[in-house]
């Protein structure tokens, strides 16, 4: 057993147990560090991987921007522990049991797939060089169309999330306008 | 055993079993969103493994463009839930089975 096989079972037991931590914890702060936990975790296993770019991108954009935004989304509604909407038991126990058979259905499907070897020498595919220019030759079209995704979702979290105050100019207003015109 | 394909195979499909587990048994917005995020990241996980086995950057590309996406739909989606608690004051998604009305 090599460093590299400790490694993998320390960040996929720490990655599992957080992730349960998330599903578990009823107080949804909790949830949120859990998630970051989480999402640590596997940067880490990024790293072991040679994807240095996505670990670096995974922990900026994952567990830097996304999170936060839970986190301040949360602190704004002052959520916690006893406001927190709780399920009855039995439809708990229906989510845990069609997970789990799900787990089993593509646990029994994947059984029986051909093992892949890894091979754990250094490469430089995961490198920012590597992934530049197949992004900017390969993937140049989903690339500028991402741009327009998320352009386009600015503007629709805006425009959900403005405020409705601003009514439009009634009958009233428009006459009154009329008066200084 | 060394570790090889299929012990990311299935820690991703734990990882992804966790996220619809929550999905399903949570009624807060926030922590279903929360999970759909794991579910993402455990098919991130696989990808780069895959992309590693494979020695193939396509992959790698491909996570990349999930977390564009995952990204523009966190932002839209908070918005929506912000909107959803400034009307009805919870994030309690059993209240949303009004739009049935």
């Amino acid at each position: 057993m090599d460093i590299y096989d400790i490694l993998f079972w320390f960040l996929s037991a720490l990655a599992v147990a957080c992730a349960l931590g998330v599903i578990l914890s009823r107080n949804p702060v909790n949830s949120v560090m859990f998630l970051i936990v989480t999402f640590f975790a596997i940067s880490g296993h990024y790293v072991l991987m040679n994807a240095q770019f996505l670990a670096i991108v995974n922990v900026i954009v994952y567990a830097g921007a996304i999170m936060v935004l839970f986190l301040f989304v949360i602190m704004l509604m002052n959520l916690n522990a006893d406001v927190e909407p709780q399920k009855g038991q039995l439809v708990q126990l229906a989510g845990v049991i069609s997970g789990g058979v799900l787990f089993l259905v593509i646990l029994a499907s994947i059984k029986t797939a051909k093992t892949e070897y890894m091979d754990k020498t250094a490469t430089d595919i995961g490198l920012i060089t590597n992934l530049g220019k197949v992004l900017f030759t390969k993937y140049v079209l989903p690339f500028e169309i991402s741009s327009v995704l998320f352009l386009s979702a600015m503007i629709g979290a805006v425009v959900i999330g403005k405020k409705e105050d601003a009514k439009p100019p009634s009958k009233a207003d428009e006459a009154e306008m009329k008066q200084f015109l | 055993m060394p570790v090889n394909s299929t012990h990311y195979l299935f820690l991703s499909l734990l990882l992804f079993s966790i996220g619809i587990m929550g999905a399903l048994m949570r009624r807060n917005a926030i922590i279903i969103f929360m999970c759909i995020e794991l579910m993402l990241n455990a098919v991130n996980l696989l990808l780069v493994a895959f992309s590693k086995i494979y020695g193939d950057a396509d992959a790698q590309l491909f996570v990349f463009f999930i977390m564009v996406v995952a990204a523009a739909e966190v932002a839209v989606g908070l918005a929506i839930i912000v909107m959803m608690y400034r009307k009805v004051h919870s994030v309690d998604i059993n209240i949303l089975n009004r739009l049935k009305h």
